[in-house]
């Protein structure tokens, strides 16, 4: 991938471009050296990372390009009760110590600034274009939308980022991701990237870095294009990126770790360079009809099993692979699904909005825009978790939660909550939710729960009538 | 890293698509600081009934899955969480390969770093294997890394992909952080040509 020393006249897309600025050292048989601007680090995947920089009586090299929050195991009811689970507890105090003692910055569960890793990095400013990104997280790729390369690593790669500031990286190929056209109303970032996780399957972008592009593609704001990025690993790829523009460099503008004054102006001049140069080729290609696009939702155990709301599911003796037909007949006895019609109308338990796909701002506003004045099913419990303190503030400020209370759903604290029901919010065995965040493996909501990912749109609607519904018949 | 030798082993077959992370070890075991006990959570609900109590039929919990080093699963083993914790449970559990056709690029990488070897092979020669699994439950195969060779139940061999760097890693049992730590004056080299746009500290 990179031509560092290859001709000047190649033309270069911008994961090129970015990959060969943080090129430490290129040797023959070995993984590129990779040089990383910003590691965000949880409390999760980081405990065993710290031990062994002990174990070894290194140090972090970089505690200024380093920020800790907890985020996964931290429970969303109120901040000053106890944590009542004593693991997690113990996790979140380690965790604590750790940055104390290596010097890490960290937004701890009272700060203002405490969230989701992927949430705080952009709303901070922390994430930029051109920039490499890691954290010991496989969502990490949401901060792709800025044009940063960001990767999702293992707690061994969280240990050698913190010792050395560098990850030994082998290059990935590029798959250019083009939606065109104009989105129908009601259908919005979470249906572009459930409908290109079904067309292409859950292993469809593996090895490579996906850049979204096209028209619809730019005309998404920030926190649309995260949701498209972050789920870029549920197609299968190291990261997935867009191009930054005048709707990036605005979102960054003014951010607390923003480039101020003339160093504003040098960073907009080089962020500028970075994009995709016309002639530049990708070793993969797809391309996205946005007009199109209903709303998404899945109907199965894994991301890819998504249908257009109104489409049936599908129908495992219409497989000829046994293998596959095996996958599809156990997704659909583990959800207790027919096949052959569609969601509309099935029962629902819970209604889950949050994550680091649907958490920010503008999801809560999506959500908030259909609860308006309506009241959600007595048969459903419905939990907003905001992704951040400051989303969570902002949120109240316009009175989004009161629209949330009234219409009977749970306002909580900022964490990762029920997408990985790690902190005690979890699904009770059979129950069905529909929740915006991203993952729908089997017990992932906990054990023997039943997750249809959608959009907040979608997911706010089946929380007023009870059952899966199309938005647009209430919009 | 311990040295990854030539073995025979027996197979534990999980013939499913797509095995995610969740899967393999679920998020609630995740809130441990250590990577002590995770052998006894692996593949925990697919493992164990509502009560804990091991399920007779589930692989794990048999004679020839007990009796196995190597795993043999569906297509895209591994997808899903970057969880450590993943290859940490499989090799706590005595696995030291996985064969499937096809691995997502984080699991395989963890598993790498952790002397569990990801063997690829083409779907005609998975369901070869599974079907002499499936025929004689005590049936081998031996692993070369040194020679990439997967030699089958029937004596046939197979050669599987592996990342030249990888493997030197595993064959000589070199410790990664210790080669990047060696780098340290490119590393500050580099530092030194360039400009960063943030500070966590400031
Ligand atoms: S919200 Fe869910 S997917 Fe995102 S970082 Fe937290 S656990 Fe991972």
């Amino acid at each position: 991938m990179s031509t560092k020393n290859g001709p000047a006249s190649k033309p270069r897309t911008i994961i090129e471009k970015v990959w060969d600025n943080h090129v430490v050292t290129e040797r023959e048989g070995a993984p590129t050296l990779l040089y990383i601007d910003l590691h965000l680090v949880h409390e999760v995947t980081s405990p065993q990372a710290f031990s062994g920089l002990r174990e070894r009586g290194l140090k972090v090299r970089r505690p200024d390009l380093t920020l800790g929050t907890t985020d996964h195991s931290i429970p969303t009811y109120d901040r000053n009760l106890p944590i009542m689970d004593k693991v997690a507890e113990a996790q979140i105090v380690q965790f604590e110590k750790n940055c104390r003692d290596f010097g890490i910055p960290f937004f701890g569960p009272h700060s203002d600034k405490q969230g989701i890793v992927h949430i705080i990095g952009p709303e901070q400013g922390l994430t930029q274009p051109g920039m490499t990104v890691v954290c010991g997280d496989s969502h990490t790729a949401t901060h792709g939308a800025f044009g940063a390369l960001a990767f999702g690593i293992g707690t061994s790669q969280v240990e050698h980022v913190l010792a050395t500031q560098c990850l030994l990286q082998m290059p990935s190929k590029t798959y250019e991701v083009r939606v065109d056209g104009t989105l129908k109303q009601g259908v919005g970032a979470k249906d572009i990237i459930l409908n290109l996780i079904s067309r292409i399957g859950i292993s469809g972008g593996t090895g490579c870095v996906f850049e979204y592009a096209g028209s619809a593609i730019r005309s998404l704001s920030m926190e649309e294009r995260m949701t498209i990025c972050n789920m870029s690993i549920e197609g299968g790829a190291r990261a997935g990126l867009v191009a930054p523009d005048d709707t990036t460099y605005q979102y960054i503008a003014g951010r607390p770790y923003a480039p101020k004054g003339a160093d504003w102006d040098r960073a907009i001049a080089s962020w500028r360079k970075l994009a995709t140069e016309p002639d530049a080729s990708y070793d993969k290609r797809i391309d996205i009809d946005a007009s199109l696009l209903e709303p998404m939702i899945t109907f199965g155990t894994n991301p890819g099993m998504g249908i257009p709301i109104t489409a049936p599911v599908p129908d495992p003796t219409s497989i000829s692979d046994p293998l596959e037909r095996d996958s599809l007949g156990k997704a659909l006895r583990y959800m207790d699904l027919p096949s052959g019609k569609p969601l509309l109308g099935h029962k629902v338990n819970v209604v889950f909005i949050g994550s680091c796909t649907n958490s920010r701002i503008s999801d809560l506003r999506a959500a908030a825009q259909i609860l308006k004045g309506r009241k959600v099913s007595p048969n459903v419990r419905v939990m907003v978790v905001p992704g951040s303190q400051q989303v969570k503030q902002q949120a109240q400020a316009e009175g989004l939660d009161r629209i949330f209370r009234e219409a009977g759903a749970d306002w909580r604290e900022a964490g990762c909550s029920m997408c990985i029901a790690m902190n005690g919010d979890q699904l009770a065995p059979g129950e069905y939710s529909v929740s915006t965040s991203n993952r729908n493996f089997e017990g992932r909501q906990g054990k023997g729960g039943r997750t249809f990912l959608a959009s907040p749109l979608t997911a706010a609607a089946s929380a007023v009538t009870g059952v899966v519904t199309d938005v647009r018949t209430m919009l | 890293m311990d040295n990854f030798t030539t073995f025979t082993s027996r197979l534990a077959p999980l013939p499913i698509d797509n095995i995610d992370t969740d899967q393999i070890i679920p998020a609630r075991f995740l809130k441990t600081i250590s990577k002590v006990g995770l052998g006894d959570q692996l593949f925990y609900d697919w493992r164990y009934d509502a009560e804990g109590k091991p399920l007779p039929d589930f692989i794990l919990n048999r004679t020839e899955g007990r009796a196995a080093q190597v795993l043999i699963a569906g297509d895209n083993f591994g997808c899903g969480s970057s969880r450590e914790h993943a290859p940490w449970a499989l090799t706590q559990y005595g696995f030291r390969a996985v064969i499937s056709t096809s691995f997502a690029d984080i699991f395989r990488g963890n598993a790498l770093k952790n002397s569990l070897l990801p063997i690829i092979v083409p779907p005609e020669a998975l369901k070869k294997l599974l079907a002499a699994v499936t025929e004689n439950p005590s049936a081998t195969v031996t692993i070369d890394l040194a020679n990439q060779t997967l030699t089958l139940p029937d004596g046939s061999r197979a050669q599987f992909p592996i990342d030249q760097f990888a493997k030197h890693c595993m064959l000589e049992g070199v410790d990664e952080l210790g080669y990047i730590l060696k780098q340290e004056p490119a590393i500050a080299q580099y530092e030194a040509e360039r400009e960063l746009t943030v500070n966590t500290l400031a």
